[in-house]
């Protein structure tokens, strides 16, 4: 066995480090130079830091263009994880940045390094290929993001939320240690690669499907898809506005790739077949009927939301069941189209909840009513907002649409004799439905008016920015996807 | 050049949003002039083209390669009459709606922005360029009438994008399975829409997917048995929106069947053309027999829009050359008239009277109150009659002689459709204007305000396009045969066995 070197793994996971830095900077100044002063004030120049640190990790990721794999797969750093690095701390910035205007906690400092700490994680779990890493980087995200949950210590329905997907979180990680360990057992490895080589060949034993099920279940809680979906409504309504952003966002595009990573490396040759009248058992099949009813459940659910935030955790796990059908059809070209309708919906995901948490602070709640007259009374914010509910519609020439329409047909393609249009179909038509959903809190913002003569709402400045700087990536990754197609 | 008839409209668009937001005249004088360049770009650009047979190409850029994508704007004849129509009734919407008084500044910017979308429909060559344009229509089509509207607006509204909205997802679960059949087929991703009309889809994948693809675009041109947005979105929506539905958005629907479903599965419209022809006869004649019981004065107009757009889809299911000159010959005529019958009853009478009830407008005696009106009124319907001397005439002649060598029996009974459409007219000339029941109430001694000049110029303009074009449809005519007669068109194959009968 080669000796450690700890220069090495220090090098490879230089954006990590980096941002790990950040988050010491951000305590210690947060206790140290800002106490005393302003909430706002601590917020603004904790944000500054925060983002400075992501940036410059986000930088490096970029810059540099190294292949490692360092310990039989535990840390691989490739351009592909790189990118998703980048990805994961721009959703990271954008989620300061929309929470600089809280007014829900004043352990600024606390907050700003779990938001940075869940980043690490996530960045670590998209840069390996070992189960083990992949389980200890999924729960140390979690940790974080449980706690972000229970963040607003004035209302009684975070910490109510945070319990919830804190127990439905360390059940599902019991689920995929579960799958993980049976795993272990059948290929005697917990690299990936290895574990492909271990079950090829030996045909379709019980326990394989036991394994596999029980990491679909565990991956299911994270991705928040049907049937295991029941903690993300009440964690995303209960949570502060920007840590639903967060567990919408960077968490989803995480789990995501590493999902795509586990199914398309380690199950190689038990895929079986989600095709129209030929179902063989196998991976797919099971994805197909999580995708199937997420998409069913999670649309015609949101229907029926009063809370903007409920509406749109119904409708995350409805997305959630339309990005699985990336997964499940297998293919570099439908992977590289999940990947980008993962990143474009996170954006416009952030965007949303910048809306929500403006509208929030400035009404009191969230409920659609809250919104009404939104058009006059902050017409900036409004039109955001349009943008972002018209991309998850899947509305041209927004980016949603055109995700929609590379992840379709990219599924479509990878079925033989059109055997996966049944599930595009579905998609399709229920995509349908949730126009409906989203127009609704549009109209309220567009067409009524406000109750009584309600005052012009002031958009704190850095949220603005934000808002504008996402709505502005919706409508260019719609207008010219091939600028972030490049990188997938 | 006719490119520009876009750019101009969005740049409209912005223009307005960044104006002051309690400005209504600035804002008017701005949609009227970037609806009269959009006009005048169009015209211009229309006569220009060399060659209205031949598909001409503005602009062709790669957008999206890895799937074929291009930005392709191009034109040929059929194109250059509804880019025309689009600009004409751009123009005249706008005119009709002068007096805006609430939100005018963002009334305009989506009326722009529908417009804007409505010409890229007509110039894409790319189906998804063009599917990306269709369904930008959509939202401010909803926000129009919802804000804007009156009668059940909301209702309206919500109804109308629901169906737009499920027409042109059937239109994208189509284009999904094409543009995957077609790759294995050409052995590249293309999404270019004359590429895509050379290729041999199989028969038995054209008999499913072009029903989707048809219906999908059908909804919007009001095919009954889904016409039902259309009596209600017309009546819920402002005078300018059902000027722009009727005039122009049921032809993006009618359009898209043409240019998208029929082009692309030959085979499907060979197959399901009977079945068109007989929803399209269906509607000609519920369409008119509703029209002929209305209370409502917009709802005879919004059912007699479903009646005459059944004439298009008529015209289409006979594929013939004549039948399909007919059709897009009756998709500019009816664009026209039916947004002059909108103006009329919409601005001219609503916004004067409040009421829209026949039993009110009985005792008003509107064709004395109101002259103008009662003689456009008169006019527009006796160019929707179908008369000889204005293009309803023409185009509807057209689809019956194309429709008659196919479908004799279907176009008997399309002629009883034609008979209830002139009573109904007369039915609402009589009630809505010339009645001589006795007046009820003194309620509306005082004069109505008087008919503006703006109202005029747009009346006066439409008339005129509608009788310049059925004394003279040659004018269109040579910008539309040369599309169906010319054996290396796109419409070629659509035509080799249809066209023999």
């Amino acid at each position: 066995m080669n000796p450690v070197n700890y220069l090495q793994i220090l090098q490879l996971a230089a954006p990590e480090t980096i941002v790990t830095l950040t988050v010491l900077v951000v305590l210690g100044a947060d206790v140290t130079v800002l106490r005393g002063k302003s909430i706002a004030a601590r917020f603004n120049i904790g944000a500054l830091l925060a983002i400075l640190g992501c940036a410059s990790a986000a930088l490096l990721a970029f810059m540099r263009h190294i292949e490692a794999n360092l310990f039989n797969g535990l840390l691989v750093v490739s351009p592909s994880s790189d990118f998703f690095k980048v990805a994961l701390l721009v959703l990271t910035i954008f989620t300061i940045l929309i929470s600089t205007s809280g007014k829900f906690t004043d352990h600024v400092g606390e907050y700003l390094s779990l938001i940075l700490l869940g980043t690490i994680g996530l960045m670590f779990l998209v840069s390996t290929e070992d189960l083990l890493m992949v389980f200890i980087a999924l729960e140390f995200a979690s940790l974080a993001l449980y706690i972000l949950t229970a963040f607003n210590k004035h209302n009684e329905k975070s910490a109510e939320a945070a319990l919830k997907y804190f127990l439905f979180g360390g059940m599902s990680a019991a689920f995929l240690l579960f799958g993980f360990s049976l795993l272990y057992g059948i290929a005697g490895s917990t690299n990936l690669r290895e574990i492909a080589l271990g079950i090829a060949g030996k045909g379709f034993d019980p326990l394989l499907l036991v394994a596999l099920v029980t990491t679909v279940i565990g991956f299911g809680f994270k991705v928040a898809a049907v049937p295991f979906h029941l903690w993300a409504p009440d964690a995303y309504e209960g949570a502060p506005t920007p840590s639903a952003a967060f567990i919408g966002s960077g968490s989803k595009v995480a789990s995501f790739y590493v999902l795509a990573k586990i199914f398309t490396l380690g199950f190689i040759g038990a895929e079986g077949s989600a095709a129209y009248h030929n179902f063989l058992s196998g991976w797919t099949p099971v994805i197909a009927i999580v995708a199937a009813l997420s998409m069913v459940l999670g649309n015609l659910t949101a229907i029926v939301q009063s809370s903007v935030k409920r509406l749109l955790a119904y409708s995350a796990i409805a997305h959630a069941g339309y990005m699985l059908l990336g997964i499940l059809s297998n293919t570099p070209v439908s992977a590289s189209a999940m990947m980008f309708y993962v990143i474009t919906y996170a954006l416009t995901t952030i965007g949303a909840f910048g809306v929500v948490t403006v509208v929030e602070e400035a009404t009191g709640s969230d409920t659609i009513a809250n919104f009404r007259g939104l058009s006059r009374r902050a017409p900036g914010l409004a039109l955001c907002l349009m943008i972002f509910l018209l991309s998850l519609g899947g509305i041209p020439p927004l980016a949603g649409f055109i995700a929609k329409f590379f992840l379709f047909s990219a599924v479509v393609n990878a079925g033989a004799n059109l055997g996966l249009l049944w599930l595009v179909i579905l998609a399709i038509a229920m995509s349908a439905v949730s126009f409906y959903y989203y127009l609704r809190v549009l109209k309220a913002a567009y067409v009524e008016d406000a109750a009584e003569a309600a005052p012009a709402i002031q958009v704190p400045l850095l949220t603005f920015l934000a808002l504008v700087l996402l709505a502005f990536l919706v409508i260019l990754f719609g207008v010219a996807p091939g600028l972030l197609t490049q990188f997938l | 050049m006719l490119a520009w008839t876009i750019y101009i409209t969005f740049f409209g668009v912005l223009v307005l949003m960044l104006l002051p937001r309690d400005n209504a005249r600035a804002a008017r004088i701005v949609a009227l002039l970037t609806a009269i360049a959009g006009c005048v770009v169009a015209f211009v650009g229309a006569i220009q083209q060399a060659n209205p047979g031949e598909v001409t190409t503005i602009v062709k850029v790669p957008w999206i390669p890895s799937i074929g994508a291009n930005y392709y704007l191009a034109a040929d004849g059929i194109s250059l009459v509804l880019v025309v129509l689009t600009g004409l009734a751009a123009v005249s919407g706008i005119l009709f709606s002068w007096n805006i008084e609430k939100r005018t500044k963002e009334f305009f910017a989506f009326y722009l922005a529908l417009i804007g979308g409505v010409y890229g429909v007509f110039l894409s060559f790319d189906v998804l360029l063009l599917f990306v344009f269709y369904e930008l229509t959509i939202i401010p089509k909803y926000f129009l009438i919802a804000r804007w509207g009156s009668t059940r607006k909301e209702y309206g509204a919500m109804k109308l994008a629901l169906y737009s909205f499920v027409g042109s997802h059937l239109v994208l679960i189509g284009l999904i399975a094409a543009w995957v059949v077609a790759k294995g087929q050409l052995g590249h991703a293309s999404l270019d829409l004359i590429e895509l009309s050379k290729v041999a889809f199989p028969v038995a994948f054209q008999h499913w997917v072009f029903p989707l693809v048809f219906v999908g675009f059908a909804i919007l041109a009001g095919m009954w048995p889904f016409h039902t947005w259309a009596p209600t979105g017309h009546v819920a929506a402002p005078t300018a929106g059902s000027m722009l539905l009727a005039g122009v958005v049921m032809k993006l629907g009618a359009y898209g069947c043409l240019r998208v479903a029929m082009v692309m599965f030959p085979e499907g419209v060979r197959e399901w053309q009977w079945a068109i022809a007989a929803l399209a006869v269906a509607g000609i004649v519920y369409g008119a027999g509703v029209a002929l019981v209305q209370r409502d004065f917009k709802f005879v107009i919004g059912y007699s829009s479903v009646s005459h757009m059944g004439f298009v889809l008529l015209g289409l299911a006979t594929l013939n050359t004549i039948g399909l000159d007919g059709a897009v010959l009756q998709m500019f005529s009816h664009g026209i008239i039916a947004g002059l019958l909108f103006g009329v009853v919409g601005r001219m009478v609503y916004d004067r009277t409040h009421t829209r009830d026949f039993n009110d407008l009985e005792t008003m005696q509107l064709g004395k109150l109101i002259p103008f009106a009662g003689v456009t009124f008169v006019i527009a319907g006796v160019a929707s009659m179908g008369l000889p001397g204005f293009s309803g005439f023409v185009a509807e002649f057209q689809v019956l002689m194309g429709a008659w060598s196919v479908f004799p029996k279907l176009t008997i009974l399309s002629g009883v459709g034609i008979l209830i459409g002139v009573a109904y007219t007369l039915r609402a000339v009589q009630k809505g204007f010339y009645s001589d029941a006795p007046p009820k109430s003194v309620d509306h001694d005082h004069p109505f305000e008087p008919i503006t000049i703006a109202e005029r110029f747009g009346a006066v303009m439409l008339i005129g396009a509608s009788l310049i074009i059925g004394l003279f449809p040659g004018l269109l005519m040579n910008w539309i045969e040369p599309c169906f007669n010319s054996p290396l068109s796109m419409f070629a194959r659509l035509l080799v066995k249809g066209g023999s009968q």
